[in-house]
């Protein structure tokens, strides 16, 4: 079984963003990391925008997940910012004694591209607003769907 | 309520497993963010079972204190290799697989009670109950 065929992984501007839907089984987990890390070498992306605001749970193996992810993605110079953690899963987190080591968390997307440009400097394009409209869908190896 | 046991072999019934919790924790009544302690405490210790003992089950059971009070308890057993040193283990940051060594010592953080009793050749059980 591989689950992670169905979480997307869309492509705006300089960065990639990994809407996480669904409670994800462990091998769901490994497979999504490997196609971040894929998706980041193939098209250069700068940032990493992982949106688990539907996640009710974040153990020790998706917390794991989400700090691989980011010092991966720093060696390739990209930034890694998750969003919408909630207070539950954040407060679960801390008594669980795990700390998403080199992770921003933000409370939502747009803050979550902000800092991406601000803080972390991926600059803007010129057919921004249009590009930040066009959300290209990456298929299971990148293809566009 | 009766009290449902999980077959635990693979990945998904991890989160069949934790599912599981939650949706009993809701139903008695427990509050989102003790729902949230209590799934994660069931996939930790579901994944020690299927990871270390390669199989086992999760009994789980809606309970009542002699007070009166509401709890859920989680029965997790398997007649896998057992843990030698079960000080060491219950240790953050103690692991035989390079994991991170939190799920032992974390899931004892997120319930009331936690007991566990494991031996070398004689598995593993371990009982945690939150309380409403
Ligand atoms: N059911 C079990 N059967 C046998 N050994 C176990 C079992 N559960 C835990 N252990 C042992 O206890 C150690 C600590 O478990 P713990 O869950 O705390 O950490 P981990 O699984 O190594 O890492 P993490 O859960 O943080 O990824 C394990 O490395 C393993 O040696
Ligand atoms: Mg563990």
């Amino acid at each position: 079984m591989s689950g992670a065929q169905r979480i997307p992984i869309l492509k705006v501007g300089r960065v990639l963003v990994v809407p996480i839907q669904t409670d994800m089984d462990d091998q769901t987990v490994v497979h999504l990391q490997e196609r971040i890390l894929s998706e980041l070498e193939r098209t250069r992306a700068r940032g990493v925008l992982i949106d688990i605001s539907l996640l009710e749970m974040v153990d020790s193996f998706i917390g794991r997940m989400l700090s691989d992810i980011a010092s991966m993605a720093r060696i390739m110079d990209a930034r890694t910012v998750v969003v919408g953690i909630q207070p539950a899963v954040a407060i679960t987190l801390v008594e669980l004694g795990l700390e998403l080591s080199g992770v921003s968390t933000v409370l939502n997307v747009d803050e979550g591209i902000k800092l991406l440009r601000d803080e972390f400097d991926i600059e803007e394009r010129e057919d921004d607003e249009l590009f930040w409209g066009e959300l290209n869908l990456l298929g299971e190896h990148g293809h566009r769907a | 309520m009766e009290s449902t046991a999980i077959a635990l072999e693979n990945d998904q019934d991890i989160v069949v497993a934790r599912g599981e919790v939650r949706t009993l924790a809701a139903a008695i009544g427990f509050r989102s963010l003790d729902q949230t302690r209590l799934a994660t405490v069931a996939s930790e210790l579901a994944r020690n079972i299927v990871k270390y003992a390669s199989r086992g089950q999760m009994i789980a059971q809606p309970t009542r204190s002699p007070h009166g009070r509401e709890g859920l308890r989680l029965i997790f057993e398997d007649d896998g290799p057992g843990i030698a040193n079960v000080e060491a283990a219950m240790t953050d940051g103690f692991s035989t697989s390079k994991g991170m060594g939190k799920g032992l010592p974390g899931s004892r953080r997120l319930v009331d009670e936690f007991t566990i009793d494991s031996a070398p050749g004689r598995g593993t059980r371990i009982t945690v109950v939150r309380w409403l």
